[in-house]
């Protein structure tokens, strides 16, 4: 579907279910609009939450959901908010993690973009929750373009009595700050975005102290991804255990997935937890295009390890992927097929990695540099074994070792694909070029031909 | 073996823009108001550093400077963030800078194509501006569009799915 800020794909019923829940909000005319939204019933919950329910009981609620964090790391959201300190002080703080920068992934554009007022009341439970008074969006720079409606959303909001004091007649106050960042994809880190958004380099912070006790300015502060708290309205006016009714005990409830590479259908798929990779690629994404060939899947965003065809059974939830070696993350699910040499793609992540290391640790300020370059020489046919053990090496080194979760970020893919693609890397030592590329012609054809329509 | 990693390296020299610079009041005052948007002062850097760039035309020594006098910070802090985003721009640009994006997804759809394409229709390598100061073309990191690849962002709009040449020329042509 063509949207004024992107091109999406269709939305879906996820199986087994009468309808979406994040995406529910697509179907009604006008959501992204204040009318539109609160003709739909938007900002109820919110409302009635502020004034006749104790911010205990919002915190129990999303607690005994079972909701774990969208943003990559799966933290339950609930026992996340429950860790800031009562007793405390100090002020508290919200921040929504909207700096989406994890390659793979543009699901939190989709939902921001199609209904910003559903973030907003999110924000507004989740604030209430912590009794935070002041809430921040770190939106990434390249997201400029979300700015104005955002910022429309927000002050249409107010102007309805929504924002700022005494919200609705119910004495609670709230604020909030729309910030944008500058291109850095380490800000996506919690801490290092802290760091932007107080005025510094975003560089990442030693934990502890987490956030949810010396955060923002050194006070208790939240940091959760916008699906995250989109999630929260649904479930504070549903219940948790009508969230419960979807996915395992322990991932419970629905994800939106990005689908990207050579599929027929690419785009955001909100599907129920725990159901199988092969369904998100054949069942939504349409399968692979005809003439391209499943070779790896990295399921959750560029930072974890691959999995290959023969894994495509794995159930989609936290405990199943990691069970099967690789990581649910953010939900970036890229596809890559057989023209695709193994090296070629990791030289391309690797370098990703290299330029966005924020050089405050040196495993990864180093590590990434020497595997970028390592890869580099392996592609184009000058690498031996020793530069192969000398890549793994490097990796493993940097694995547990650096300050944030970048540098395993960096080390993970490439040590997945030298245990599962061996005689792949092999090819290049020995026939001193790669496999794939002596076909990329034909390659070529399958990218430029039309997906078939599903 | 040196670090080369942009975002890792410190202590890069900002470049001179010749001339002294300093905000007209109602930018000033939009830097106040900036200010009183957070707790405290010192977040609105970016925010003042966003106006700057779009003021001076990027971020030199003297526009940081103009910055740090407006929010009342030491002036290498401001440098400090000046320079560790990529979005900040720390010489002169093109009118339009045509951001394509290289990372994975985008790669396995045919950003290379794309980016050798726009190399050629304009002349000039990544990271270059044409010599009549319309377009800087360079490569960028995920945009967050991996489904509709591969993509192109001009300035703040993001155009997807580029795949026909022939479109791309059209895209840059329609630019003023
Ligand atoms: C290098 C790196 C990049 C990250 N990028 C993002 C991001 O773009 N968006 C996001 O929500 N979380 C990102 N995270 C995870 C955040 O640190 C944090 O765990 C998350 O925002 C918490 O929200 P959640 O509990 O709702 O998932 C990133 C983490 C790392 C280590
Ligand atoms: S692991 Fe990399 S990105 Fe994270 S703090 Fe260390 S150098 Fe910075
Ligand atoms: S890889 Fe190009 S937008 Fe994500």
């Amino acid at each position: 579907m063509k949207h004024p800020l992107g091109n999406y794909g269709p939305v879906v019923t996820p199986a087994g279910m009468k309808e979406p829940i994040l995406f529910g909000d697509f179907a009604t005319a006008g959501v992204e609009t204040l009318d539109g939204f609160r003709g739909a019933g938007g900002y109820q919950t919110a409302l009635d939450a502020l004034k006749n329910r104790k911010p205990e009981e919002i915190t129990e609620i999303v607690k005994a959901s079972g909701l774990r964090g969208r943003g990559g790391a799966g933290f339950p959201t609930g026992m996340k908010w429950s860790f800031v300190p009562k007793g405390s002080p100090k002020p508290k703080y919200l921040v929504v993690n909207a700096d989406e920068s994890e390659p793979g992934t543009f699901k939190d554009r989709e939902l921001m973009a199609r209904s910003p007022h559903r973030l907003l009341e999110g924000i507004l439970l989740a604030s209430y929750a912590i009794q935070s008074h002041h809430a921040f969006v770190y939106l990434r720079g390249e997201f400029a373009f979300l700015e104005p409606l955002l910022a429309q959303a927000l002050d249409d909001a107010r102007a309805a009595g929504l924002f700022g004091k005494n919200i609705g007649g119910s004495g609670f106050d709230l604020e909030i700050t729309l910030h944008l960042g500058a291109g850095a994809y380490i800000c996506g880190e919690e801490t290092a975005l802290l760091d932007s958004l107080e005025g510094k380099r975003g560089q990442p912070r030693t934990k502890p102290p987490f956030p949810a006790v010396e955060g923002l300015y050194k006070c208790p502060t939240v940091v959760n991804n916008v699906e995250t708290i989109q999630s929260v309205p649904f479930i504070v006016k549903n219940g948790a255990d009508w969230f419960r009714k979807w996915g395992p005990e322990k991932s419970p409830g629905t994800k939106v997935f990005s689908v990207s590479g050579l599929v027929n259908q690419p785009g955001n798929y909100e599907i129920e937890m725990g159901l199988p990779l092969s369904q998100l690629l054949d069942k939504y994404a349409g399968g692979m295009r005809s003439g391209a060939k499943l070779k790896a899947v990295i399921p959750g965003g560029s930072s974890v390890p691959w999995l290959t065809p023969d894994q495509i059974e794995t159930k989609l939830d936290f405990d199943s992927v990691a069970a099967a070696g690789s990581l649910l993350g953010s939900g970036g699910a890229i596809f890559i097929d057989d023209g695709v040499c193994v090296v070629d793609a990791l030289l391309n992540l690797t370098h990703f990695y290299r330029h966005e290391s924020c050089g405050k640790c040196t495993p990864c300020r180093e590590g990434t540099h020497w595997m970028e370059m390592l890869l580099h020489k392996i592609e184009d046919g000058e690498g031996g074994t020793q530069d192969v053990s000398t890549l793994k090496t490097v990796a493993e080194q940097i694995l547990g070792r650096s300050l944030c979760a970048l540098g395993d970020a960096a080390a993970m893919p490439i040590l997945s694909v030298l245990q599962k693609f061996p005689d792949e890397i092999d090819h290049h030592l020995t026939a001193k070029r790669c496999l794939v590329n002596e076909r990329r012609e034909s390659v070529e054809r399958v990218r430029r031909a039309e997906p078939a329509t599903v | 073996m040196g670090v080369t990693g942009s975002r890792a390296t410190i202590g890069v020299e900002l470049k001179s823009a010749g001339k002294p610079l300093a905000f007209e009041k109602d930018d000033r005052d939009a830097i106040a108001q900036m200010a009183a948007r957070y707790p405290d002062r010192s977040s609105a850097v970016m925010p003042a550093l966003w106006l700057a760039q779009k003021r001076f035309g990027f971020l030199s020594k003297e526009a940081v400077a103009a910055v740090a006098e407006a929010l009342q910070i030491p002036e290498p802090e401001v440098a400090g963030v000046a320079t560790f985003y990529s979005m900040y721009n720390l010489a002169p640009t093109g009118r339009h800078i045509l951001q394509v994006c290289m990372t994975l997804s985008c790669s396995l759809l045919g950003a290379d194509a794309l980016l050798a394409h726009m190399s050629k229709k304009l002349g000039i390598e990544p990271g270059e501006t044409t010599p009549d100061g319309k377009f800087t073309l360079r490569k960028v990191e995920c945009l967050a569009s991996c489904g509709t690849g591969p993509c192109l962002q001009v300035n703040e709009q993001v155009f997807q799915e580029l795949l026909d040449p022939a479109s791309v020329d059209k895209l840059i042509e329609s630019l003023p």
